[in-house]
């Protein structure tokens, strides 16, 4: 393919002025906030760093980010795997307007999530009174936290498995099943291991968002030091203070979080491009071009909201 | 193990795939569903199956209603026609898959597993690719594992989707001839489906030919090709030439319609059943060579009669005795045929025609 | 299209669809719809009196104005980024393509803090434009630096896999006809992109309308001059002004509905122009 191209192709000159727009784009606006990210961190070097990383405040922020997103991701994780379940393999009236449901958290603004749920648990919220009346705290504590997070990430393992699934088709679970297979027989042996790369990457991006979520999380924060604070709340209060060494130590933190994502991210890419490609190896040519379009476009489908954009063709089939 | 079909009927939307069905295949019968695509075979094959509901109608098994039992405990040996292997495992694994899962009163012990799977191996000769996963088979390798997948949980009864359907000539030729013999082995029903007339009367005990959700005949594969119940059947199933009374009204036969029809009769004729002659013969036409090629054992004339085209097939001896050349005139008269008016067979009469041989 | 059968063959049906909409309806709708009932317990003049007051209309032109620009801006360069990275070869390239999605996977307060300290006046950035008399921080310039960081990714990863898709006989033909290279592009590839680069532009806005971590840090927050919209609605909520916040969320929830029914329409409009004959094919099987 590349031969074809080398013949119609742009001018040396034309290239080297585009690969040079392009870089310097995203040298700009990507790799310079990284590079600063760390670079203001240490920028009194590596004991003040150390000292700001162990601060009791940060360390529990980090807890804290972390539990929520341990009692977020399994229940999107059921959520996705249900919803792809229903929508994938079965045929339902009104499974596009479900499919387009599952995006709407994409469409709102993450402070108006958080307002959502200040609207029923708050003080003047629909729960509030019955709420206060027995003691639940859910604003300004960790349930309102982990609500407002799972609003924020219930797409992206929903969307990353519903493609993934059409195109594998129903097949093989109908093959289990008339062998005898029982559902739960045929799920765990049959379907789990079909999408685990799929689920394992929807998985990555809903834990990259759920670690990051600031806006929702603000909202419903009481911004508690120690308390009631996630890590980019943390970096919010450390940098109102001034401290920049401490915001940025936490920061960094968070901007290593986000390259190990990237490179995970890169290497499930890289595992389901594998196995899409030994799939098509040496199928019989009737068969290989439809899946390989259709399982192509899962894989290469970038970050959660992104993966929605990038997998447009899927979606209007439905 | 003997099916029975009653009266199914099923649709999809305002669709209908199947109109009133109703078939019976007894044990040890190898059965084709013969149609073009979108006849609705595929759908009685899963209904059979249990993998699709009729909106009406039941399947019984052996005598027993099987209409509402799932298809986990039919027992039935289901070949998909993409193959559906398990892509993550071992092709030893896909063909373990059915006894792995029994419940684990049933289940045989790991030794018996392996043992049943390597018999199973042996006998579709693939034993030597247990280890491999199904992305690196070939199309006919992968077809014969999912075979042996099927017949591992020992099924009573085995179905076929479009088996031999995306595999190239050669192969498609030797798995036939394999399906047939181990099928002769099992002693099951087996209903394979096809769109492949020559696969259908090659490999079949009994054809079911359908066409627009309805059976239009059932019958042995000389039964459907030599005496074919329908103009359907007889275009589906090679090559026909059809004569129009109104054109071809010399052949007494074919004008037979009652007066006012409203269908005009047509016979139907192979073109290995239309004979050439040098003479003139009672009900015979008069017809120009256009075209005589020869394709393999037989040739192939094309003759043109008042400007419409039919095809002849002759022996190579025949033709080597009539000496044929393009462009002359010759006479051409059916040796059997069968006469429709729309759909309906009209009865043949005495059909005197010999008299001039 | 099948319709529901009366019984099916493989299991969870019921299990899975039911699960999905309970949770799908006590966490999402179930809340909007609240949002949405809540406003109307405000009289239809109270709601427009608030909607339109000076500081939210101004709010409003902040919002949309910035992700507007962002966003033309993200158009263009992520045209050129998903361009270079499909069509041409240069060291590195895997790492880059890998890179573009960094702004889904930092967490927008650390883009927020970050950006501010490289647009300030003694930034690594900002100490090059201040002599220029630009300022970037605290100004609304800093807004659109911020959500041109976020939208990144939307316009290349929208356009990327449609560049990758174009056949090359495509434009070999066009070469045969005598189309030069630029031609080849405005009249050929060009059109052939144009509904996947719309798609991103507005997936790029409607990000950015929202956005609120990576905004507030480097906005500088003057109320009628860099004040957002959602930056608004949480200083309403801070005044206990809960009305107020409700009656702006209403607003730019409606806002962002329409937006993702113009997405949809357009990813309609894209798999439409790009697969009409798998669609016949389709509905005849």
């Amino acid at each position: 393919m590349s031969s074809v191209r080398h013949t119609n192709t742009e001018s040396r000159l034309v290239r080297g002025l585009l690969i040079a727009l392009a870089l310097g784009f995203l040298f700009l606006f990507l790799g310079l906030p990284l590079l600063a990210v760390f670079s203001e961190a240490f920028k009194q070097g590596f004991g003040p760093y150390w000292q700001a990383l162990g601060e009791p405040d940060t360390l529990s922020a980090v807890g804290l980010t972390i539990l929520i997103a341990l009692l977020v991701l399994p229940l999107n994780v059921l959520f996705g795997l249900a919803a792809a379940w229903a929508i994938a393999k079965f045929d339902f009236r009104g499974k596009s307007l479900l499919t387009t449901l599952i995006d709407l958290p994409f469409a709102v603004s993450p402070v108006v999530a958080g307002l959502l749920f200040i609207l029923i648990f708050g003080r003047q919220g629909w729960l509030g009174p019955w709420l206060s009346a027995h003691d639940i705290k859910i604003i300004f504590a960790l349930p309102g936290m982990v609500i407002a997070t799972m609003f924020i990430t219930v797409p992206y393992i929903a969307r990353e498995l519903i493609p993934l699934m059409q195109a594998q088709g129903k097949d093989e679970e109908e093959a289990a099943v008339s062998l005898g297979a029982s559902g739960w027989q045929m799920f765990w042996r049959v379907s789990l291991p079909n999408i685990k790369w799929g689920l394992l990457y929807g998985v990555i991006l809903a834990n990259a968002r759920a670690m990051g979520e600031f806006g929702a999380v603000s909202v419903v924060s009481g911004h508690i030091r120690g308390e009631t604070n996630t890590l980019p709340l943390h970096v919010e209060i450390l940098y109102n203070e001034y401290n920049s060494v401490g915001a940025f130590a936490a920061a960094s933190v968070l901007a290593l979080l986000a390259l190990v994502t990237l490179v995970a991210k890169t290497f499930v890419e890289w595992r389901m491009q594998k196995e899409t490609d030994m799939l098509n190896a040496e199928l019989p040519p009737e068969k290989a071009p439809a899946t390989a379009a259709s399982l192509q476009s899962a894989p290469q489908g970038g970050g959660g909201e992104l993966g929605a954009a990038r997998r447009f063709p899927e979606r209007t089939q439905s | 193990m003997s099916i029975e079909v009653k009266n199914i009927t099923k649709r999809f939307g305002s669709f209908t795939a199947l109109d009133n069905i109703s078939l019976e295949i007894p044990t040890g019968e190898l059965v084709a569903l013969l149609g073009p695509s979108g006849c609705g075979k595929t759908t009685l094959l899963r209904i059979i199956a249990g993998m699709e509901s009729a909106d009406a109608g039941a399947v019984f098994f052996h005598g027993e209603e099987a209409t509402h039992v799932h298809t986990r405990e039919r027992q039935v040996g289901f070949v998909f026609q993409h193959y559906a292997l398990f892509r993550h495992m071992s092709v030893f694994e896909n063909v373990a898959f059915g006894l792995r899962v029994k419940p684990r009163a049933e289940r045989p012990s790991e030794a018996e597993i392996r043992e049943r799977v390597m018999k199973l191996l042996n006998l579709v000769q693939l034993d030597w690719l247990a280890e491999r996963y199904p992305s690196q088979l070939s199309g006919g390798q992968r077809q014969r594992i999912a075979l042996a997948r099927a017949l591992a949980v020992e099924p009573k009864v085995l179905l076929l989707d479009e088996p031999f359907g995306a595999l190239d000539t050669q192969v498609r030729k030797e798995l036939r001839r394999w399906l047939r013999r181990l099928h002769d082995e099992m002693h099951i029903a087996s209903v394979f489906v096809t769109h492949d007339q020559e696969e259908a009367l090659e490999v079949a005990d009994r054809v079911v030919v359908m066409n627009k959700g309805r059976i239009e005949q059932i019958g042995t594969p000389d039964e459907v090709y030599s005496a074919p119940a329908s103009p359907f059947v007889y275009r589906f199933l090679g090559n026909v030439n059809v004569f129009r009374n109104r054109v071809h009204g010399q052949w007494a036969e074919v004008d037979r319609a009652p007066e006012g029809a409203r269908d005009e009769a047509l016979a139907f004729v192979r073109p290995h059943d239309i004979e050439i002659l040098r003479e003139a013969v009672a009900g015979g036409l008069a017809a120009r060579i256009q075209h005589v090629q020869a394709i393999g054992p037989l040739v192939r004339v094309e003759v043109d009669h008042r400007g419409e085209v039919f095809e002849v097939e002759l022996t190579r001896e025949r033709h080597e005795q009539l000496a044929l050349q393009g462009g002359e005139t010759v006479w051409i008269r059916p040796r059997s045929l069968r006469v429709f008016q729309g759909e309906q067979l009209l009865p043949a009469q005495h059909f005197d025609l010999g008299a001039g041989i | 299209m099948r319709h529901s059968s009366s019984r099916r063959v493989l299991p969870g049906f019921g299990l899975s669809l039911g699960y999905a909409l309970v949770y799908l309806s006590l966490l999402v709708l179930i809340p909007l719809g609240g949002l949405v009932a809540r406003s109307t317990q405000l009289s239809p003049d109270q709601f427009w009196d608030i909607a339109t007051s000076s500081r939210a209309l101004a709010a409003y032109k902040v919002s949309f104005g910035c992700a507007l620009l962002a966003a033309v801006v993200n158009a263009v360069f992520g045209l050129i980024v998903a361009w270079v990275l499909v069509r041409y070869e240069f060291f590195g390239k895997k790492l880059v393509d890998a890179f573009v999605d960094l702004p889904f996977a930092l967490p927008t307060a650390v883009a927020g803090i970050t950006l501010t300290t490289l647009y300030a006046n003694t930034g690594w950035v900002g100490r090059f434009l201040e002599p220029l008399g630009i300022k970037v921080a605290f100004t609304p310039l800093g807004i659109v630096v911020a959500l041109i960081f976020i939208g990144i990714p939307f316009v290349v990863r929208t356009v990327q896999p449609v560049i990758e898709d174009i056949e090359a006989e495509v434009e070999e033909a066009a070469a045969t006809l005598g189309a030069t290279r630029w031609q080849t592009f405005t009249r050929v590839l060009f059109p052939a992109l144009f509904p996947a680069l719309l798609t991103g532009f507005t997936l790029a806005f409607a990000r950015a309308v929202g956005e609120y971590g990576s905004v507030i840090f480097i906005a500088g927050n003057m109320p009628m001059v860099s004040e957002i919209t959602p930056l608004l609605i949480i200083s309403k909520l801070e005044q206990y002004d809960l009305p107020g916040a409700i009656v702006l969320a209403v607003v730019m929830l409606v806002i962002s509905f329409v937006l993702l029914l113009t997405i949809n329409l357009l990813q309609w409009w894209t798999a439409n122009r790009h697969s009409g004959r798998h669609v016949d094919a389709g509905a005849q099987a």
